[in-house]
Formats: structure tokens, C-alpha cells, sequence
């Protein structure tokens, strides 16, 4: 039974679709994420649930309550905006009770809502302070306690982490969470980076361009991408292009080397252009099973980023991107030596591509 | 529509009529010299009046010098105090806020009695002089908004750069202030011409007290003894203060970083 | 003040040897400072130490006394009322009509509009305004007439342009717009994310002016209505060319007094300058300091 049903949203302006549709539903106390380049239409539709955009179709349901015409100051849902929103004429303290103080209930209760909240953040000390006196995470830990203090049905967040150092990012989503699990209280995340998505999820809905690319577990949207952009926005990929040379066996020909795919190629023909992607933790440098493909090419960059060497591997036009894990007694390869990439058949993701014309 | 929106509809359309209804009034006015039919024939006495041209071309060509002198002092002005004195520039704003800060009648008022006949420097001895008072009064009232506009526009180009390029090829300062600097301050100053134009066509207690024949006065002098003329002026008065501030903002939109201070 | 300066300067033509270390920016703002000094400085200190002289240039106190006489007494209470009616009239329809045109909800265009035309028309004032109003709402203006023909006699209601409300009417007509272009940037400085939040978290509108809208701007709305109030204290050419000498506000005395010395004491016309500086001086200090209040907040 959907806790919160997200059904048939669209939004349309003028000139534009910010939404063409989106239908989801979640479960109590899942943490969704919605995941997309800039302008795909995760924020419309965040605050088509908050209630700041009407939507020109579809419903949002609530505990089975239809909650899509209610002003958004009667939805009791919590969100968490990118740059804080704290008030600066209030201190810390009556940030966080301001929604019950809106809801009229007793200054002690208020007060012991507040100090539970800013235990739940671990900022006990700092009620008495002022928005502008406190740094970005700390802001934003403030602003996370007082949309949890009015304990609504579902916690909203829009890219909450973006305006913050990469440390404190990582520190602070992992926050997020713990507490998220610690309240079980149903989540809506919307970000543009696709780590913390992964990450933090417990599903995402991959949009771009105000469709739904793709809905599903971190584990599913890496490992199975459903579409090509999901493909190329989640994690790293090498993209090669080539021409098919026997549909049937599903091999290609990429720069007069031959790679085969898992299963034959349905819908082509011999000499079709053709488009392969893979993950660069499917393609190593040492040898491997017998019926594995194999390319020979040039080493063309190495990137020591600590626990993990990023190699390129050129070809005649392609380039192949692997990773491998640091190993201290072994120096990386070195740029101009020959190489020859090894990766499994089921590691071939094949792509949609336009047919030679 | 929510009642927030219909509120600001109703609080614009009042603006609008607050502002266009005195507008119209005097522009119907103005038509209304012949009984029974509106014609032009205000305008026309008007045009045609001599006191007219005379007053318009005094206020004219003393706006005219007080941009100029205005240029003179609030460039090279900004310019220093930007480049090496950044800490005059309290004094400088300090100084540049006075006259919005004192009516100009009381600096009118000092005028006459320090530069008066009987002191060391008798400005109002004859009417060369007097104009020359009255010239520097008006750089006075305009002061404020020339430097603003010189100085927001200084700011936007990187001074400190230009100056020390030019000068790694040989410039001499005069050279630098007038071919480098000037010129990329250009819209700039002309935002802060406008405005004093503006501010001069319009002014009358200060040419009334000096007893100049500028423009102002002579409004002050029909509207006292002709009942549609003064609509008539009025609306090119208006006209001409529209087409100034109109230029500005025109001009303002082409230059980087540059508002119409006030 | 020996900035070391890293680059060759290019040599100055002819400098005599005594300039020495001077430093050429110091030369280059001389004409400026002389220039305030000669224009805008000694002439007010004169005017203010004039105040506190008596015709044989001893020192007294006499005058600011005679300040409080009927007649100057109560042209300073005019020209009070008058400005603060301005000024508050003012300053409650400028914020109303800047917060529609800024964050009411309207099309995009009318705020550039909104702010074009209260540049104009802020700086349209004096002797023109004052005759756009005669034609307007004086006797035989249009408004006048239109509202006769709806049935509205306002002369016969008591009302006259040549009078204090008359005067404050036509006063507020650049007011307002003063207003709109000063109070434009605090409103900006009202993030629209406060909004939303205050709405999420459960606050209607009336209770985000109440606890975030209000707290946040007071100090920028009254700073702003305090720099209106000495623009109109200080505003002459729009009373002289409307109710000439019938009003007697402070600035239309001064006028005659440095006309003709209508008051038969030079030190009494200093004193009433002095006057005029104090309250003038005040209210700026006032809006200055009250600005840099809400900085801090709207930065």
C-alpha cells in the first residue's frame, strides 16, 4: 500500500514541459531519490508535492488522502531547501519551533521539541545563535531540524547538499540518513549528483528532460541501465562505436577488433553502426576466460586517484576507460606502453544506435 | 487568481492612475486654450515666446558647464582614491552625501553671504561671475549622483589593471586618465550627464535666489501670471526630464554593472 | 602616505624637486577637496556658526531662542507635518506598490517598468509638478471636473489644492516613487525561499508579514521614510510655484528672508538654516544608521 502515490504528474508552462509525466509510488519510510541533470524536472516536480507549483495533470495522494489542490501550508509536509531558507531575524531556537509556534501549541512544549531536535542534529549549544553566525553544514543541519520538528508525513529535500563543501557533503548525507532510518520517516531526495543517489536510496527515479528515464534500486539503474542516458549519467562509462558483423552471434567489429556481446543482436543487420558501453570495473589489464574478449591497444593516460588508477586505453578511435585498485608494490602502467583490455561477454551493454544510413 | 495577486493588481492599478491621472490632467489642460476645442495653441505661444528660447539655452548651456566641470573634478577624483587613497574615500562620500543631505537653499543661502559684494571673492559682483556661482551651485546639487555613477563605473572595470598596463608602455598620467580611462568610463559618465542635465533644466531656487534667467524661474513666472501656458511647459518639462532619465537606463542597459544610483 | 609602488612610474614633465615624495594622487583630488571646501562646507559652517552670532559678531544664543517666537515657531510645525504626512503617505504607498511589483505575483515586465518610471518621476518636481496638479485638482483642473460630472463636488467638501493636503498630495507624487527606487533592494533581499519555508512549515500569509516580512524591513521602511521626511523638509520650488507665500513652511520663510530679510534680523534667517540643518542632518544620521541595521540580515 502506497504511502505517498505520486500519479500521472505533468506540468506545463507556456512554451515549455517541465514535467510530461511522472508516477511513482512510494512506500512508508523508503528513502527516494530523484536523480537528473539540471532542468530535468526533479525540483517541479519535489515542489509540485509541496504544494509551491499546481500541476497542469495528475494527483498527489497522501495516506490515501488526495493532497494536489491543498495550499501548501496545510500538507504537513517538511522540506529542506538549497540555500537553508533560515530566517535570519529568528535565532536558531525559534527557527526550529516556528512551525509549532505557527501551530499554536504551548512554549513548552515548543521548547521541548527544540532542544530534542537540536539533540537529534548534535547542535545542542547553539540555540541561542544566529543563522549568519553559524557555517553552511551547520545551517543546513538547522534547517533539516526544523522541518522534522513539526514531525510531518514526509520529509522533502532539494539538493540540499549542493552549496557545500565535498567533505561536509559527504559527512552530512551520511547524517541525513542515519537520522532518516532513526525516524523511518518517508523521504524524497532530489539531487544532480548521482553518488549521493546511489548512496543514500533506497530507490531512484532517473529523469531527464522532464521524463522518467528509469525507476529502480541503485544496484538495478547502475548495473542494468534501461536507457542510454541512464547508462551514460550513472557512473562512468567507455562508449565504443562500431559495426555489427554477425547479428546472429552478436559481434562486432570496433576499430577492426572483434568484441562479442552475451546475446546476438536482434534487428540488425551486418554493417549497422552499433554503440557498446562498459563499466570500468568489468575491463582489467590481466587475462581471463577463454571465451572473454580482448582488445589491443595503447596506453594513453593513467590517473592515480589514490585507491583507485583510472587507465585509458586508445584504440585506432575509441578509448576504453578501467579501473583498478592501487597496489603499493606494483607501479601503474606507463603512458605510451601497449596494453590489451580483457572483459566478459556480459559485460557488453549494448546501446541503442542510429542504423548506418 | 489568490488574493495576494489580485491585491497587487489592485495596488498597480492605483499606481498607475496616482501617476498618469495628473499627467493627463495637464496635458488636457494645456490643449485648452481656445474655448470649446482642444488645439495646440499653448504650445505655441509658447515655442514662440523669446523668453523662452533665451531661458532654455541659459539653463542649456549652464548645464552644459556643470557637466563638464562636474567631469573635471568627480573622474580624476575617483579614479585617485579607487587607485591610491582608498582611505579618503569615507571623507571622499561623506562629502559627495552632503548635498542630498542639506536643502540646496540653505547652500544658496551660504553662497550669498560668503561670496556676497562685500567679501574676498565677490561672485555676485557682475553677472559673469554670478553665473559662475551658479554654475558651481549646480555642480553642488549634482555632485552626489556624477561621482555614484563615476564610481560604480570605475569599479566595474579593473582600474588598477588598466593603469599599471598603460603604464608599463610608457603613459604619462594625463595620458592615462584621458585615453584609457575615460574612455571606458564613457557610459558611465554620460548617466551622470543626463542626470545633471535633468537636475539643471529643472532647478529653481538656486537661479531664482542668484537672480539668473534660467528656465526655472521663468516657469515659476508664467505659471504666476498665465493660466494654460504653464500646463504646456509643464508637459515639455516633463518631456525633456523623461527623455534624459529614459537615456540613462537606455545607456545603463549596454555597460557592465551600471544602475542609475537613487 | 608612501604606497610603494612596484612599476616605473613614467617620469612627470618638469616636476620641481620639492614635490619630492608627494605622490601624484595627492595633487589630482586637490581641485575636488577645494572645490567642497569653497561650496559646500565653509558655506554651511558660516551659516551655522552665523546662527550663533548676533549682528556684532559676539557670541549668543539669542537667536535659537527667537526660533521658538509664533510666527517661526509655527512654520517649522508646518513644515513638520507636512513632511512626515508626505513622508508616511509616502512611504505606506511606495512599499505597497514596491512589494506588488516585486514579489506580488505580477508579470515580469512591470518591476523594470515600476522602476523606469519612478526614476522620472522622482526627479519630477518643483515648479512643473506643481502646475501638473493645478491642472489636475484645482478648480478648473480635470480630475475636478470628471469628478463634478460623477456628482462629486470635492472643493465643496472642503477640499483645496492651495492647503496643507493639497501640498502633501502633490509632495507624495515623488515621494512614492523616492520610495520605490530606495525600499527596491530590501525587498530583494527577501529571499523567496523564506516564503515557501513559512508556508511549509504551516504559517499563513498574514503570519509570514507578521513573524518574518516585518521584523526583517522595518528598519530599511523607516530609515526610508525618514530620508523622505527631509526631502520634503527640505523642498521649496514645488510650495513657492503651488501655495507661494499662503503656507508658511520653514523653506518658504528662509526664501524670503534672503529675498528681502522679511525677518529684520540676519543671525534670526542663520538661525532658522541652522534650523533647517539639525532636523535634515538628523533624519539622514537616522537613516543611515538604520540601514546599516538591516544589512547585516538582507545581505
Amino acid at each position: 500500500m502506497a504511502f505517498l502515490e505520486i500519479a500521472n504528474i505533468q506540468k506545463r508552462f507556456a512554451l515549455t514541459t517541465a514535467v510530461e509525466r511522472v508516477d511513482l509510488e512510494v512506500t512508508r519510510g523508503e528513502f527516494v531519490s530523484f536523480l537528473g541533470p539540471s532542468g530535468c524536472g526533479k525540483s517541479t516536480t519535489l515542489r509540485i508535492i509541496a504544494g509551491f507549483e499546481t500541476p497542469s495533470a495528475g494527483a498527489i495522494r497522501l495516506d490515501g488522502v488526495d493532497i494536489t489542490r491543498r495550499p501548501p501550508n496545510q500538507r504537513h509536509v517538511g522540506m529542506v531547501f538549497q540555500s537553508y531558507a533560515l530566517f535570519p531575524n529568528m535565532t536558531i531556537a525559534q527557527n526550529v519551533g516556528f512551525g509549532l509556534k505557527v501551530a499554536k501549541k504551548p512554549a513548552a512544549e515548543i521548547a521541548r521539541r527544540v532542544e530534542e531536535m537540536l539533540t537529534l542534529i548534535k547542535l545542542p549549544a547553539l540555540g541561542q545563535r544566529y543563522p549568519y553566525q553559524l557555517s553552511g553544514g551547520q545551517q543546513q543541519r538547522v534547517a533539516l531540524a526544523r522541518a522534522l520538528a513539526i514531525q510531518p508525513q514526509v520529509l522533502l529535500l532539494d539538493e540540499p547538499l549542493s552549496a557545500l563543501d565535498a567533505k561536509i557533503r559527504v559527512a552530512l548525507r551520511n547524517e541525513i540518513r542515519s537520522i532518516q532510518r532513526k525516524l523511518d520517516i518517508t523521504t524524497i531526495y532530489v539531487t544532480h549528483d548521482q553518488e549521493e543517489a546511489l548512496s543514500l536510496s533506497d530507490r531512484i527515479v532517473v529523469m531527464n528532460e522532464g521524463r522518467v528515464e528509469q525507476i529502480g534500486t541503485p544496484f538495478e539503474i547502475y548495473n542494468a541501465p534501461a536507457t542510454p542516458f541512464v547508462a551514460a549519467f550513472v557512473g562512468t562509462l567507455s562508449i565504443l562505436r562500431g559495426h555489427v558483423a554477425d547479428p546472429a552471434r552478436g559481434a562486432l567489429v570496433i576499430d577492426g577488433q572483434e568484441v562479442v556481446a552475451a546475446r546476438g543482436l536482434e534487428g540488425a543487420r551486418a554493417g549497422d553502426a552499433c554503440a557498446v558501453a562498459l563499466r570500468p570495473e568489468v575491463v582489467s589489464l590481466e587475462g581471463a576466460a577463454e571465451d572473454g574478449n580482448r582488445m589491443q591497444g595503447t596506453v594513453e593516460d593513467v590517473n592515480f586517484l589514490g585507491s583507485i588508477v583510472r587507465v585509458r586505453v586508445r584504440f585506432t578511435d575509441n578509448t576504453i576507460s578501467l579501473d583498478t585498485f592501487n597496489n603499493p608494490r606494483l607501479s601503474p602502467p606507463q603512458r605510451g606502453q601497449p596494453a590489451t583490455v580483457h572483459f566478459s561477454r556480459n559485460a557488453v551493454l549494448v546501446l541503442e544506435a542510429p542504423t548506418a544510413g | 487568481m489568490t488574493r495576494g495577486r489580485l491585491i497587487s493588481w489592485l495596488l498597480l492599478l492605483f499606481g498607475v492612475l496616482y501617476f498618469f491621472v495628473p499627467l493627463l490632467g495637464t496635458l488636457e489642460f494645456s490643449l485648452r486654450y481656445l474655448r470649446g476645442r482642444y488645439s495646440l495653441t499653448a504650445y505655441q505661444i509658447v515655442l514662440n515666446d523669446p523668453r523662452f528660447l533665451a531661458t532654455i539655452g541659459y539653463s542649456t548651456t549652464l548645464a552644459l558647464a556643470t557637466i563638464a566641470v562636474g567631469v573635471v573634478l568627480v573622474v580624476p577624483t575617483a579614479y585617485w582614491i579607487q587607485l591610491r587613497l582608498p582611505r579618503l574615500r569615507p571623507v571622499v562620500e561623506f562629502i559627495t552625501l552632503l548635498p542630498l543631505v542639506i536643502p540646496a537653499i540653505v547652500f544658496v543661502f551660504g553662497y550669498l553671504r560668503l561670496y556676497n559684494s562685500s567679501s574676498f571673492l565677490p561672485l555676485t559682483g557682475s553677472e559673469r561671475a554670478t553665473d559662475l556661482l551658479l554654475t558651481c551651485s549646480y555642480v553642488t546639487l549634482a555632485l552626489p549622483y556624477m561621482y555614484r555613477a563615476v564610481d560604480t563605473g570605475l569599479r566595474a572595470i579593473d582600474v588598477r589593471t588598466l593603469t599599471e598596463a598603460a603604464q608599463s608602455l610608457g603613459a604619462a598620467w594625463s595620458t592615462i586618465l584621458l585615453r584609457v580611462i575615460l574612455p571606458n568610463v564613457r557610459v558611465a559618465v554620460l548617466s551622470g550627464a543626463f542626470l545633471t542635465f535633468a537636475i539643471v533644466i529643472g532647478e529653481f531656487t538656486m537661479a531664482s535666489l542668484l537672480n539668473r534667467p534660467a528656465f526655472g524661474p521663468y516657469l515659476q513666472n508664467i505659471g504666476a501670471n498665465r493660466a494654460y501656458e504653464p500646463a504646456a511647459l509643464a508637459i515639455i518639462s516633463f518631456a525633456i526630464t523623461w527623455a534624459s532619465i529614459g537615456l540613462i537606463q537606455v545607456l545603463g542597459r549596454g555597460a557592465p554593472g551600471q544602475t542609475v544610483a537613487r | 602616505m608612501a604606497e610603494a609602488t612596484r612599476l616605473p612610474i613614467a617620469p612627470s614633465p618638469a616636476a620641481p624637486s620639492w614635490l619630492g615624495q608627494l605622490s601624484w594622487a595627492w595633487v589630482g583630488v586637490v581641485p575636488f577637496f577645494v572645490f567642497a571646501l569653497m561650496f559646500l562646507i565653509v558655506p554651511t559652517a558660516l551659516l551655522m556658526v552665523g546662527g550663533f552670532q548676533d549682528a556684532q559678531g559676539h557670541l549668543t544664543l539669542r537667536n535659537l531662542a527667537d526660533l521658538f517666537q509664533p510666527t517661526i515657531l509655527s512654520s517649522y510645525v508646518i513644515s513638520i507635518k507636512v513632511s512626515a504626512a508626505s513622508a508616511i503617505g509616502g512611504a505606506l504607498i511606495g512599499f505597497a506598490l514596491a512589494y506588488a511589483a516585486i514579489a506580488g505575483g505580477l508579470p515580469a515586465f512591470v518591476r523594470p517598468a515600476l522602476m523606469t518610471f519612478s526614476g522620472v518621476a522622482s526627479n519630477f518636481a518643483g515648479v512643473p509638478l506643481a502646475f501638473a496638479f493645478l491642472a489636475t485638482l484645482g478648480r478648473a483642473g480635470l480630475a475636478t471636473a470628471l469628478l463634478n460630472r460623477w456628482g462629486i463636488d470635492i472643493y465643496r467638501g472642503g477640499f483645496n489644492l492651495l492647503s496643507f493636503w493639497g501640498l502633501t498630495l502633490t509632495y507624495m507624487y515623488f515621494q512614492i516613487p523616492l520610495m520605490v527606487l530606495i525600499l527596491a533592494p530590501a525587498i530583494d533581499g527577501l529571499k523567496r525561499e523564506w516564503r515557501e519555508a513559512s508556508a511549509n512549515l504551516g504559517a499563513s500569509g498574514w503570519e509570514y508579514w507578521r513573524y518574518i516580512v516585518l521584523p526583517i524591513l522595518w528598519p530599511p521602511l523607516l530609515g526610508a521614510t525618514l530620508l523622505l521626511f527631509a526631502n520634503a523638509f527640505g523642498a521649496v520650488a514645488t510650495a513657492y510655484a503651488l501655495t507661494g507665500s499662503s503656507l508658511n513652511i520653514v523653506t518658504i520663510v528662509l526664501y524670503a528672508q534672503i529675498r528681502g530679510d522679511v525677518l529684520h534680523n540676519q543671525n534670526l534667517g542663520y538661525a532658522l538654516a541652522l534650523g533647517m540643518i539639525l532636523i535634515t542632518g538628523l533624519s539622514n544620521g537616522a537613516y543611515i544608521w538604520l540601514r546599516g541595521r538591516s544589512e547585516r540580515w538582507l545581505r
